[in-house]
């Protein structure tokens, strides 16, 4: 058998990490997704379909860009793929173009979704308009005072964004809600998860449709490079899906490197920090097990990141075995030298990064690179949506 | 026999309440359980508290949340449970919980403790019933701990009957599509016609109905299509206001079973 990193076991095993850990009120509704994604996913009609929309409405392939002026700077050849030039902003309509389908072959007619940066939120209420299915989009309070153009967005795309008042307000607070609905509407509805987690086969289905990402970057890079393979792919963590999407094609690629970056906050051991393959233990969270920050009894603890969509106590079970087993590298960048960043890829590039994205870019300085290095930084999404937050942190912008 | 055998008899409907350990004050665990037993209940199912209970609605998610940080956790629970056979002999008592703070205690370890103090079977919800039988299956026989498993509306009839093969208790029929501490449809028949489907099968294990029963008149129809039912929401919302925890816990079971008791209009 060939050995692949990619493909996690028929129950849904990356190594020890994954799985589906769901209450027997989600069993079906888990079981029709498992039994019918790689079948739907696969078939030629599907890929027809969604490589138009992918085409013609989210714009891809998105570019592979040589930014010169942070190739100078870090002295490495580095390259940005624009997943920022997606239609709404990041990568994460790529999932939501793809569910959608999946959905409406399941016979579904309901959409929900759970939201951070509220950028999985506007992607999924986007696909819902396009066709025309009601959408549900949960985000915690914090969430939706500090990523206020998002939740208009949803409104203005009929989206109907509840507030969620429980646990820290976030993220994962989120997406327990998004589950307690699923729950309550299991027939009708498919829940469009925004990251590779949750229970098999959320994971390796949204790692998929992502994968287009990693795809598209071997092919700009032959052009370019003369090579499909890089020396080092970089990408921010929050739950992986962008960078699960980067690493895809290159997994069991062994000499390219694979950086996954996550958020410190105010520091990986502040007390305030979102660095889960540093301060997470295994265990189980949102269906899946996989690294989770929680306290020695087993209480999930709350994560602190300045950015929404890192802001998550838990990893993609994918980036949980990758990196045991050497795979990828995890590395962290805190509030501050991410606000940096912004900072300097907007002078240098002209590029405003997400505060997300701005967590890879933050690293560059810290990777050893040597001047040859083919290195493909992981543009995850534009900074339209934090400029309040830039703009009451300017100082932190400039170098 | 066990408890748990004992407890259903011919033609007797029991009465299962759940509470959650460490509320609405750390040491009322014990105290609301033997309350609750003066008072008619007939099963006990003890809620380990968790940060993120995805199948409780909102009532029991706040008394996880106040429990926890009354200072509840497995060791403190195990340790308030040391005298609990002491003070109820026959009764069956079940935690309930999820999967997570029992790994981080150690599973082995955990059903240790459980079987120590006298625990009858165990509720986790979100442990999927292939990892069951391939993992946890001989841990529970080694301590002798019953597993509950649930059934919903959506449950294959293939599916139920292989619960009902597993099951040495009863089985947890979920009264509908929701987290606990619904309330009863408007519209019945699909819920009724859901409860008669089952009852039909002739299952080996009694069966309880739970999740939105949390008055006289759901109590009497979950008693009329099953052996049982499962009040947990309803009495955690009676306790939130409680001067007296035990003393609301007791008044709360005679009244719910002499309303259920009484005869339909
Ligand atoms: C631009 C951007 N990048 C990254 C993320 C983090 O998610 P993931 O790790 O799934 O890519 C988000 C999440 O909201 C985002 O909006």
């Amino acid at each position: 058998m060939i050995t692949t990193l990619k493909q996690p076991t028929l129950r849904g095993y990356y190594g020890e990490f994954g799985g589906a850990f769901v209450p027997e009120m989600l069993f079906n509704n888990v079981e029709e997704l498992r039994t019918n994604y790689l079948e739907i996913i696969n078939s030629d009609s599907f890929k027809t379909e969604f490589d138009a929309l992918l085409r013609d409405y989210v714009g891809r392939p998105t570019p592979l860009f040589e930014a010169r002026r942070l190739s100078a700077k870090y002295g490495a050849r580095i390259f940005l793929k624009r997943e920022d030039l997606c239609h709404t902003g990041a990568h994460k309509i790529n999932n939501t173009v793809g569910q959608i389908i999946l959905a409406q072959r399941l016979g579904k007619t309901r959409i929900i979704a759970e939201t951070g940066a509220g950028q999985h939120g506007v992607a999924t209420a986007t696909v819902c308009a396009l066709v025309g299915l009601p959408c549900v989009v949960y985000m915690g309070a914090v969430d939706i005072a500090r990523q206020a153009p998002n939740v208009a967005r949803m409104r203005l795309l009929g989206a109907e964004v509840r507030p969620v008042h429980s646990g820290s307000k976030t993220l994962k607070d989120a997406t327990n809600e998004a589950i307690r609905d699923w729950i309550a509407n299991p027939v009708d509805t498919h829940y469009i998860i925004g990251s590779v987690v949750g229970p098999h086969p959320y994971p390796d289905l949204v790692a998929r449709l992502q994968s287009v990402i990693s795809e598209e970057i071997r092919t700009q890079l032959l052009a370019v490079t003369g090579s499909e393979l890089p020396d080092c792919v970089v990408a921010c963590v929050g739950g992986g899906s962008n960078a699960a999407g980067a690493f895809y094609h290159f997994l069991d690629e062994p000499t390219v490197r694979l950086v996954a970056v996550e958020a410190a906050g105010l520091g990986v051991h502040s007390g305030h920090s979102a660095a889960t393959s540093v301060l997470g233990t295994p265990g189980v969270i949102h269906g899946s097990r996989t690294l989770l920050m929680q306290d020695r009894d087993g209480q999930i603890t709350e994560p602190y990141s300045l950015s929404a969509g890192l802001d998550y106590p838990g990893i993609g079970p994918l980036h949980a075995y990758l990196g045991a087993v050497g795979r990828s590298e995890f590395v962290a960048a805190t509030d501050a030298q991410a606000l940096r960043a912004v900072g300097e890829c907007a002078r240098l590039e002209g590029i405003i990064p997400a505060l997300e994205t701005a967590h890879a870019l933050a690293v560059l300085g810290d990777l050893n690179f040597k001047k040859t290095d083919v290195v493909v930084v992981n543009l995850s999404g534009r900074g339209d949506k934090d400029l309040d937050t830039y703009l009451k942190n300017m100082e932190g912008l400039e170098e | 026999m066990n408890r748990l055998q004992a407890v259903f008899q011919p033609q007797k409907k029991v009465l299962n309440m759940y509470f959650t350990a460490g509320y609405p004050a750390l040491a009322d665990t014990l105290p609301i359980a033997r309350a609750l037993v003066a008072a008619g209940a007939d099963i006990l199912e003890i809620g380990m508290p968790f940060s993120d209970p995805l199948a409780d609605g909102p009532v029991i998610q706040g008394s996880s949340t106040a429990a926890l940080a009354n200072g509840m956790n497995l060791r403190v629970l195990f340790e308030q449970l040391r005298d609990l056979r002491q003070h109820l002999p026959t009764t069956p008592v079940l935690l309930m919980g999820y999967l997570n703070p029992v790994m981080q205690f150690g599973f082995e370890e955990f059903c240790r403790a459980a079987a120590e103090v006298g625990v009858d079977g165990l509720i986790l919800p979100d442990l999927p019933l292939a990892e069951y039988q391939e993992f946890y299956a001989d841990v529970f026989a080694r301590h002798r701990l019953r597993p509950v498993f649930l059934v919903t509306p959506q449950t294959s009839e293939a599916r139920i009957r292989q619960l009902d093969e597993l099951s040495e208790s009863f089985l947890y029929l979920v009264s509908g599509p929701g987290t606990t501490g619904g309330t009863a449809p408007t519209d019945t028949s699909s819920q009724t016609a859901y409860f008669e489907r089952i009852a039909a099968m002739n299952l080996r294990n009694p069966r309880l109905i739970g999740f939105g029963i949390g008055t006289g008149s759901a109590l009497a129809r979950a008693w009329q299509h099953a052996d049982g039912a499962i009040v947990g929401s309803a009495l955690i919302q009676a306790l939130a206001t409680a001067k007296d925890a035990p003393a609301a816990a007791a008044d709360f079971v005679r009244e719910l079973r002499h309303s259920a008791e009484i005869p339909a209009v």
